[in-house]
Protein backbone atom coordinates (compact mmCIF):
# COMPACT_ATOMS: atom_id res chain seq x y z
CA UNK A 1 0.00 0.00 0.00
CA UNK A 2 1.34 3.49 -0.73
CA UNK A 3 1.84 6.07 1.70
CA UNK A 4 -0.11 8.60 0.17
CA UNK A 5 -3.32 6.75 1.16
CA UNK A 6 -2.05 6.40 4.73
CA UNK A 7 -1.35 10.16 4.43
CA UNK A 8 -4.83 11.04 3.17
CA UNK A 9 -6.80 8.93 6.10
CA UNK A 10 -4.57 10.73 8.88
CA UNK A 11 -5.06 14.00 6.96
CA UNK A 12 -8.62 13.58 7.35
CA UNK A 13 -8.96 12.34 10.63
CA UNK A 14 -6.71 15.14 11.81
CA UNK A 15 -9.07 17.63 10.07
CA UNK A 16 -12.55 16.16 11.23
CA UNK A 17 -10.87 16.43 14.99
CA UNK A 18 -10.35 19.79 13.90
CA UNK A 19 -13.85 20.72 12.42
CA UNK A 20 -14.92 18.61 15.36
CA UNK A 21 -13.49 21.36 18.07
CA UNK A 22 -14.53 24.33 16.04
CA UNK A 23 -18.37 23.26 16.17
CA UNK A 24 -19.60 21.68 19.36
CA UNK A 25 -19.36 23.71 22.53
CA UNK A 26 -19.57 20.76 24.61
CA UNK A 27 -16.49 20.14 26.36
CA UNK A 28 -16.18 16.46 26.66
CA UNK A 29 -16.75 15.92 22.72
CA UNK A 30 -13.92 18.59 22.27
CA UNK A 31 -11.95 16.61 24.44
CA UNK A 32 -12.66 13.46 22.39
CA UNK A 33 -12.20 14.97 19.01
CA UNK A 34 -8.03 16.31 20.43
CA UNK A 35 -7.80 12.33 21.11
CA UNK A 36 -8.91 11.71 17.86
CA UNK A 37 -6.31 14.13 16.27
CA UNK A 38 -3.73 12.20 18.75
CA UNK A 39 -5.14 9.02 16.87
CA UNK A 40 -4.06 10.08 13.53
CA UNK A 41 -0.86 11.50 14.38
CA UNK A 42 0.05 7.99 15.82
CA UNK A 43 -1.41 6.07 12.56
CA UNK A 44 0.81 7.96 10.49
CA UNK A 45 4.00 7.42 12.49
CA UNK A 46 3.34 3.87 12.11
CA UNK A 47 2.29 3.97 8.35
CA UNK A 48 5.90 6.02 8.09
CA UNK A 49 8.11 3.29 10.27
CA UNK A 50 6.92 0.90 8.37
CA UNK A 51 7.60 2.81 5.25
CA UNK A 52 11.04 3.04 6.32
CA UNK A 53 11.12 -0.82 7.09
CA UNK A 54 10.99 -1.41 3.22
CA UNK A 55 13.83 0.77 2.68
CA UNK A 56 17.39 -0.80 2.67
CA UNK A 57 18.38 1.68 5.16
CA UNK A 58 15.71 0.28 7.27
CA UNK A 59 16.53 -3.07 6.60
CA UNK A 60 19.92 -2.16 7.68
CA UNK A 61 18.88 -0.67 11.25
CA UNK A 62 15.75 -2.41 12.39
CA UNK A 63 16.00 -0.53 15.99
CA UNK A 64 15.81 2.53 13.70
CA UNK A 65 12.11 1.61 12.60
CA UNK A 66 11.21 0.52 16.04
CA UNK A 67 11.80 3.87 17.29
CA UNK A 68 8.74 5.34 15.47
CA UNK A 69 6.54 3.07 17.15
CA UNK A 70 8.53 3.47 20.62
CA UNK A 71 7.27 7.32 19.95
CA UNK A 72 3.44 5.99 19.41
CA UNK A 73 3.76 4.11 22.39
CA UNK A 74 5.20 7.37 24.65
CA UNK A 75 2.22 9.52 22.55
CA UNK A 76 -0.10 6.53 24.56
CA UNK A 77 1.72 6.83 27.84
CA UNK A 78 0.88 11.23 28.03
CA UNK A 79 -2.59 10.91 26.30
CA UNK A 80 -3.60 8.53 28.96
CA UNK A 81 -2.20 10.68 31.87
CA UNK A 82 -3.92 13.91 29.96
CA UNK A 83 -7.31 12.39 29.61
CA UNK A 84 -7.36 11.64 33.71
CA UNK A 85 -6.44 14.76 34.78
CA UNK A 86 -8.36 17.00 31.58
CA UNK A 87 -11.58 14.82 32.78
CA UNK A 88 -11.04 15.75 36.47
CA UNK A 89 -10.94 19.37 35.39
CA UNK A 90 -14.12 18.76 33.13
CA UNK A 91 -15.81 17.32 36.42
CA UNK A 92 -15.08 20.01 38.85
CA UNK A 93 -16.05 22.98 35.68
CA UNK A 94 -19.84 20.45 35.71
CA UNK A 95 -20.21 20.82 39.61
CA UNK A 96 -19.54 24.80 39.38
CA UNK A 97 -21.71 25.33 36.31
CA UNK A 98 -23.92 22.63 36.30
CA UNK A 99 -22.98 22.38 32.20
CA UNK A 100 -20.12 21.32 30.19
CA UNK A 101 -20.60 24.51 27.92
CA UNK A 102 -17.57 25.91 27.05
CA UNK A 103 -19.19 29.42 26.93
CA UNK A 104 -19.60 29.08 30.37
CA UNK A 105 -16.07 29.75 30.71
CA UNK A 106 -15.35 33.28 29.64
CA UNK A 107 -14.96 34.89 32.99
CA UNK A 108 -11.57 35.39 32.33
CA UNK A 109 -13.09 37.79 29.70
CA UNK A 110 -13.65 40.75 32.78
CA UNK B 1 -7.71 -5.72 -5.72
CA UNK B 2 -6.10 -8.04 -3.19
CA UNK B 3 -7.20 -9.04 1.07
CA UNK B 4 -5.12 -6.16 2.18
CA UNK B 5 -6.17 -3.87 -0.30
CA UNK B 6 -9.93 -4.60 0.48
CA UNK B 7 -9.17 -4.46 4.41
CA UNK B 8 -7.76 -1.30 4.18
CA UNK B 9 -10.14 0.37 2.39
CA UNK B 10 -13.10 -1.35 4.63
CA UNK B 11 -11.27 -0.02 7.89
CA UNK B 12 -10.53 3.58 6.45
CA UNK B 13 -14.29 4.56 5.70
CA UNK B 14 -14.99 2.44 9.04
CA UNK B 15 -12.41 5.43 10.99
CA UNK B 16 -13.75 8.14 8.59
CA UNK B 17 -17.63 7.21 9.22
CA UNK B 18 -17.14 6.85 12.80
CA UNK B 19 -15.55 10.12 13.17
CA UNK B 20 -17.66 11.84 11.13
CA UNK B 21 -20.72 10.33 13.35
CA UNK B 22 -18.27 11.42 16.47
CA UNK B 23 -19.12 15.07 15.76
CA UNK B 24 -22.49 15.01 14.14
CA UNK B 25 -24.05 13.30 17.08
CA UNK B 26 -26.43 14.78 19.10
CA UNK B 27 -25.83 12.59 21.96
CA UNK B 28 -23.21 12.66 23.68
CA UNK B 29 -22.91 8.64 24.35
CA UNK B 30 -23.49 7.99 20.75
CA UNK B 31 -20.12 10.00 20.40
CA UNK B 32 -18.22 8.00 22.85
CA UNK B 33 -19.34 5.09 21.24
CA UNK B 34 -18.75 6.52 17.78
CA UNK B 35 -15.34 7.29 18.90
CA UNK B 36 -14.89 3.49 20.42
CA UNK B 37 -14.96 2.77 16.64
CA UNK B 38 -13.03 4.52 15.25
CA UNK B 39 -10.37 3.83 17.99
CA UNK B 40 -11.08 -0.12 16.79
CA UNK B 41 -10.51 0.83 12.84
CA UNK B 42 -7.44 2.23 13.81
CA UNK B 43 -6.33 -0.65 15.76
CA UNK B 44 -7.42 -2.62 12.73
CA UNK B 45 -4.86 -0.31 10.24
CA UNK B 46 -2.12 -1.21 12.85
CA UNK B 47 -2.58 -5.18 12.53
CA UNK B 48 -2.65 -4.80 9.10
CA UNK B 49 0.63 -2.53 9.38
CA UNK B 50 1.88 -5.85 11.50
CA UNK B 51 2.22 -3.24 14.40
CA UNK B 52 0.84 -6.16 16.49
CA UNK B 53 1.75 -4.24 19.87
CA UNK B 54 0.45 -0.88 19.33
CA UNK B 55 -2.53 -2.63 18.17
CA UNK B 56 -3.10 -4.43 21.39
CA UNK B 57 -2.06 -1.28 23.09
CA UNK B 58 -4.35 0.66 21.50
CA UNK B 59 -7.62 -1.66 22.10
CA UNK B 60 -6.29 -1.83 26.12
CA UNK B 61 -5.24 2.14 26.55
CA UNK B 62 -8.11 3.68 24.29
CA UNK B 63 -10.60 1.73 23.56
CA UNK B 64 -10.56 0.18 26.78
CA UNK B 65 -9.10 2.48 29.89
CA UNK B 66 -9.45 6.51 28.20
CA UNK B 67 -13.17 5.30 26.96
CA UNK B 68 -14.59 3.79 29.59
CA UNK B 69 -13.42 6.87 31.57
CA UNK B 70 -15.24 8.85 28.89
CA UNK B 71 -18.71 7.13 29.19
CA UNK B 72 -18.39 7.45 33.37
CA UNK B 73 -17.99 10.65 33.00
CA UNK B 74 -20.57 11.26 30.28
CA UNK B 75 -23.17 8.89 32.45
CA UNK B 76 -22.30 10.99 35.97
CA UNK B 77 -23.18 14.24 34.44
CA UNK B 78 -26.41 12.30 32.91
CA UNK B 79 -25.75 14.63 29.49
CA UNK B 80 -28.16 13.78 27.08
CA UNK B 81 -29.61 15.15 23.72
CA UNK B 82 -31.52 17.90 25.22
CA UNK B 83 -29.57 19.25 27.21
CA UNK B 84 -26.47 19.51 24.52
CA UNK B 85 -25.41 22.89 23.67
CA UNK B 86 -25.64 24.59 20.17
CA UNK B 87 -23.29 26.82 18.48
CA UNK B 88 -24.88 29.36 15.98
CA UNK B 89 -25.67 28.19 12.06
CA UNK B 90 -22.75 30.60 10.97
CA UNK B 91 -20.10 29.60 13.36
CA UNK B 92 -20.83 25.63 12.87
CA UNK B 93 -20.18 26.82 9.23
CA UNK B 94 -16.83 29.00 10.02
CA UNK B 95 -15.79 26.11 11.62
CA UNK B 96 -16.18 23.54 9.21
CA UNK B 97 -15.19 25.29 6.26
CA UNK B 98 -12.04 26.66 8.23
CA UNK B 99 -11.34 22.60 9.06
CA UNK B 100 -12.15 21.73 5.13
CA UNK B 101 -9.40 24.54 4.02
CA UNK B 102 -6.69 22.84 6.46
CA UNK B 103 -7.15 19.78 4.76
CA UNK B 104 -7.41 21.21 1.20
CA UNK B 105 -3.85 23.05 2.20
CA UNK B 106 -2.35 19.89 3.63
CA UNK B 107 -3.34 17.96 0.73
CA UNK B 108 -2.46 20.60 -2.04
CA UNK B 109 1.35 20.38 0.00
CA UNK B 110 2.15 16.80 0.54
CA UNK B 111 0.81 15.89 -3.04
CA UNK B 112 4.44 16.58 -5.23
CA UNK B 113 6.32 15.55 -2.38
CA UNK B 114 8.95 12.87 -2.73
CA UNK B 115 7.92 10.17 -0.87
CA UNK B 116 4.29 9.76 -1.42
CA UNK B 117 4.84 6.95 -3.86
CA UNK B 118 7.01 4.85 -1.25
CA UNK B 119 5.32 1.54 -0.38
CA UNK B 120 4.73 0.72 3.75
CA UNK B 121 5.08 -2.83 4.37
CA UNK B 122 1.88 -4.30 5.02
CA UNK B 123 1.20 -7.83 6.81
CA UNK B 124 5.15 -8.74 6.78
CA UNK B 125 8.07 -6.73 8.86
CA UNK B 126 9.42 -7.67 12.55
CA UNK B 127 9.70 -4.19 13.40
CA UNK B 128 6.63 -4.24 15.43
CA UNK B 129 6.39 -7.23 16.88
CA UNK B 130 6.53 -7.58 21.11
CA UNK B 131 9.91 -9.08 21.15
CA UNK B 132 11.74 -6.33 19.22
CA UNK B 133 9.84 -3.40 20.79
CA UNK B 134 10.05 -4.45 24.44
CA UNK B 135 14.16 -5.23 23.96
CA UNK B 136 14.41 -1.53 22.59
CA UNK B 137 11.75 0.08 25.44
CA UNK B 138 14.00 -1.88 28.01
CA UNK B 139 17.78 -0.91 26.38
CA UNK B 140 17.70 2.28 24.37
CA UNK B 141 14.64 4.08 26.42
CA UNK B 142 14.61 2.76 30.16
CA UNK B 143 15.32 6.45 31.48
CA UNK B 144 12.00 8.23 29.46
CA UNK B 145 10.00 4.55 30.24
CA UNK B 146 10.99 5.03 33.71
CA UNK B 147 10.26 8.78 33.82
CA UNK B 148 6.49 8.00 32.76
CA UNK B 149 6.03 6.61 35.86
CA UNK B 150 6.69 9.33 37.43
CA UNK B 151 4.21 10.84 34.98
CA UNK B 152 1.13 8.82 35.44
CA UNK B 153 2.10 9.23 39.00
CA UNK B 154 1.57 12.94 39.14
CA UNK B 155 -1.21 12.51 36.71
CA UNK B 156 -2.97 10.37 39.17
CA UNK B 157 -2.94 12.47 42.04
CA UNK B 158 -3.14 15.46 40.53
CA UNK B 159 -6.76 14.03 39.54
CA UNK B 160 -7.58 13.01 42.65
CA UNK B 161 -6.82 16.69 44.44
CA UNK B 162 -8.65 18.90 41.40
CA UNK B 163 -11.93 16.23 41.73
CA UNK B 164 -11.88 16.65 45.75
CA UNK B 165 -14.56 18.67 46.99
CA UNK B 166 -13.89 21.63 48.19
CA UNK B 167 -14.52 22.33 51.97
Amino acid sequence: MEIKYYIGLALALFCIGIVGVLTRRNAIIIFMCVELMLNAVNLLLVAFSKMHAATPMGKAFPAMVSDAQIFVFFIMVVAAAEVSVGLAIIVMMYRNTHSTDVNFLNRLKN
Amino acid sequence: MSTTEILFWFLSALALGSAIMLITARSPVHSVLALIVTFFAISGHYILLNAQFLAIVNIIVYAGAIMVLFLFVVMLMNLNASAEPKKHRTLQLAGFISGGCLFLVLVAALRNADAVNKTTELVTGQSGLIGNLGRELFKTYVIPFELSSVLFLSAMIGAVVISKKEK
